[in-house]
């Protein structure tokens, strides 16, 4: 096909019947720079968003030919093997066969390595390579490379491999223009790939692949491929949208591995072995050693220190300390901004439109429903600009590294920490970090246990109960700062308890892997970790705001209606409302708590936020706001202190204050938090499970506290 | 030829040659994808502040993996000199 210079052919995507431009897939290892790449590809013009049924990341990008023409690039999941050992890894398996319905099969494949370790990283190379389709080799971090003294001769390998092969820094956008032009060539040559499939399972490969032609409709190529794969994946991990095998090949696969069981051939040892020894006879010519002496690197200089049985804790202390200094002290600046934006534009519709129901649904239902949105997004952004550059640096393996052991105790493994740990900020930014979590079931057990931890919209709750429950003057403030750790310990504790629970019954499964590589410290890119962070942002906001909006409408609803009837000017409208007679009704579930009906209204109003507690407080027992918010807290206690039954006893006792922190630290109270669990796991089923029991067991809890405590003359 | 030890029975710095690999088990197949197999030179460089896991330096690069995992593989300690 002859391509016309840019500014005569139309950049627009070729129509159905013209020639239509290859799609790519960039492939590869974990922590080779894939993602640098991609971004330095593609730019800003890329696509993020979930492949349908799974929550694996898809991201498509457009780069842009030698000639202009746009070319779509698919960002796979990194991983070592196709063979498949979790949703990311199987996502990326089934797009490269062929297998996903909602993604064709990608014409061309850019595999990317990592040039300072390059044996390992051409193992999956060599699977794809199987694949019999044009692939673009690409050596990244050559530089690295040549720093450690390898000496890699890339014309020779080109010759040996008869594709394209492409030094790079990714980093530093070294070699992406050649990359570009590789990319261009409307032919690409395919591999001499030949390696020798060892003969004691040559028969079942062909077997195999005469089956998948003949029953699963693959053409012989892919067939071979996929021949060769189930006999090391045996198609463990499959995964929503990816067609299942035909019974015939199944029964061959079952039939073989049966055979090869009884007589003790070691049928996947040998078969990676194979590959393997094809590599290496393929690295021995191609890299040289130099001869600089393998001292010990600057990641083992780090580490010594990172992992170091006393200073590795105060790393990972100081590290985590400063994470969330910078969230509570710099996020609450972004959201004094949200909060006079928000006030600003009410101000502008007040001025607008007249008073009436119309005004109130737009003010207190609309407006604040979008504000109860995007007010999580400074947290959120913050705590991804910090996993972001955790992940990017390396130290969030090390973190996984020195925390598995603690995590192994309740059956998971160091890859929760992160998740667990940023969920005392938002437990939002936390479920959502549970990605990388490789297992489903752990990653299941993580998200249902992360809102146990305490979060920064509990704090204020806390700080009003402390306040109430101890007068200023009379206690110290230490005992003050012990009930609050108290708190965060009690809701630590839940989490390990259930995460444990959980993995003991609900979601048994093979007790987890920690084959995790570390890879070698890196300096951050700001720019991938600011595009991820975004990336993340924007997928919050897209996914659970819509849903977070919608319900906090149906809550403003609740709390205004009915109006209260013209001849009855004494009654609040608040205890009038839904919400208020919400709270009578389920009066009876909590006074074995201790609560009665106005605390309940507190408690049904928390789901739009948990810090939602104050104010309804605030409005029920008719508390004047000042706009100072120290002077609010202190006259919003007083009036709490001040609070009676209606026998004239006090309703807000040292035991009930102390109860309702209780219910705080357990009880599932946030809506954003539901509606992003539902995202992240694809079902209701979760989400309600996650209301059901955490509630159920704040309400247990708070039974014996009340009963016990009032058995005991509190 | 010296006898041969279970992975997780190194002593730190020491390094060793891989002789032996369980046949199946996920985590094994994925073991020798990512290069560990009989014959492969490892070192073991450290183990994490609370005792498990243990990282390991293998085809230039750093793996972790727990004791339990490294307890199936059997290795033949390179002597010391």
């Amino acid at each position: 096909m002859a391509t016309l210079p840019s500014h005569i052919a139309p950049s627009a995507a070729p129509g159905p019947t013209g020639a239509r431009q290859p799609v790519y897939a960039l492939v590869g290892n974990p922590n080779c720079g894939k993602s640098t790449l991609f971004n330095a590809l593609t730019g800003l013009k890329q696509k993020v968003g979930n492949y349908p049924g799974v929550t694996v990341e898809r991201k498509v990008g457009v780069t842009y030919t030698q000639h202009g023409h746009p070319l779509t690039l698919i960002d796979l999941p990194g991983t070592y093997s196709l063979a498949a050992r979790s949703p990311d890894e199987a996502v990326t398996r089934d797009v490269l066969l062929g297998r996903r319905a909602d993604t064709a099969m990608p014409d061309r494949i850019i595999c990317i390595v990592d040039a300072t370790n390059l044996e390992r990283n051409l193992y999956l190379v060599h699977q794809i390579l199987d694949l019999g389709r044009p692939v673009i080799l690409v050596l990244n971090m050559m530089d690295l490379a040549r720093a450690a003294g390898l000496d890699i001769r890339v014309a020779r390998l080109e010759k040996d491999l008869g594709i394209p092969v492409i030094p790079c820094e990714a980093a530093r956008g070294v070699g992406v223009i050649e990359l570009k032009l590789a990319m261009s060539r409307p032919d690409l040559p395919l591999s001499r790939h030949a390696w020798a499939v060892p003969p004691a399972i040559a028969a079942a490969v062909s077997e195999l692949q005469a089956s998948l032609q003949d029953n699963d409709n693959k053409p012989p190529l892919i067939a071979r491929a996929e021949a060769l794969l189930l006999l090391t994946d045996q198609d463990t991990v499959r995964v929503a949208g990816s067609k299942p095998l035909s019974t015939r090949t199944q029964a061959i696969l079952d039939h073989w591995q049966q055979r090869w069981e009884t007589d003790g051939t070691d049928w996947a040892g040998m078969l990676v072995n194979a590959r393997y020894d094809a590599i290496g006879e393929l690295t021995a010519h191609i890299i040289r050693t130099g001869g600089q002496p393998a001292g010990p690197s600057v990641s083992d200089r780090i580490d010594g220190v990172a992992t170091h049985p006393v200073l590795g804790w105060i790393v990972l202390g100081t590290i985590m300390g400063a994470m969330f200094l910078s969230i509570f002290t710099l996020a609450g600046i972004p959201m004094g901004w949200i909060e006079s934006l928000v006030a600003w534009i009410s101000d502008q519709v007040s001025a607008l439109l007249p008073p009436g129901e119309l005004h109130n649904l737009i003010i207190e239902g609309g407006i604040a429903g979008v504000e109860g949105v995007i007010i999580f997004l400074p947290q959120i952004l913050i705590l991804f600009f910090f996993i972001g550059l955790l992940e990017s640096t390396g130290y969030m393996a090390r973190a996984a590294f020195i925390m598995d052991r603690l995590m192994s105790k309740v059956g998971l493994n160091g890859r929760s920490f992160i998740p667990l740990l940023g969920s005392y900020a938002c437990a939002i930014p936390g479920i959502m970090a549970a990605r990388t979590i490789e297992q489903p079931k752990d990653r299941l057990v993580t998200i249902l246990v992360a809102p146990f931890m305490s979060c920064s919209a509990r704090l204020p709750v806390y700080l009003l109960l402390i306040a109430a429950l101890m007068p200023t003057d009379t206690v110290p403030i230490g005992a003050k700062i012990g009930l609050m750790l108290l708190m965060y310990a009690l809701g630590t504790l839940g989490a390990f308890g259930f995460a444990w629970l959980f993995k003991k019954t609900l979601l048994r499964g093979a007790p987890p892997l920690m084959i995790m590589e570390l890879p070698p410290y890196r300096l951050p890119r700001l720019r991938d970790v600011l595009m991820q962070m975004v990336e993340r942002g924007g997928l919050f906001v897209k996914r659970a705001g819509t849903i977070i909006f919608a319900l906090s409408i149906v809550l403003w609803f609740l709390a205004n209606y009915p109006k209260v009837p013209e001849d009855r000017p004494d009654t609040d409208p608040l205890a009038y409302s839904f919400a208020g007679r919400a709270g009578h009704l389920i009066e009876p579930t909590i006074a074995p708590l201790g609560f009665d009906w106005r605390i309940g209204i507190g408690l049904v109003q928390s789901f739009a936020a948990r810090e939602v507690f104050n104010s309804s407080m605030g409005v029920i027992f008719a508390v004047q706001e000042s706009g100072d918010e120290e002077v609010d807290t202190r006259s919003l206690r007083d009036a709490l202190r001040a609070a009676e039954r209606p026998d004239g006893t006090p309703l807000f006792t040292p035991l009930i204050c102390l109860n309702l922190m209780v219910f705080y630290v357990f009880a599932m109270q946030c809506i954003s938090t539901l509606a992003v669990v539902k995202r992240e796991t694809n079902t209701w089923k979760w989400p309600l499970f996650q209301l059901g029991y955490m509630t159920g067991f704040a309400w247990l809890v708070c039974l014996v506290v009340y009963q016990v405590g009032r058995a005991l003359g509190f | 030829m010296s006898d041969l030890l279970k992975l997780s029975e190194l002593a730190i710095g020491q390094t060793a040659t891989i002789r032996e690999l369980p046949k199946t088990g996920v985590a094994f197949i994925r073991l020798r994808e990512m290069g560990l197999l009989a014959g492969t030179p490892i070192k073991l460089v450290r183990i994490a502040p609370l005792g498990d896991p243990i990282e390991i330096k293998v085809r230039g690069y750093s793996l972790t993996l727990r004791k339990s995992e490294a307890a199936g593989i059997l290795v033949e300690p390179q002597p010391a000199n």
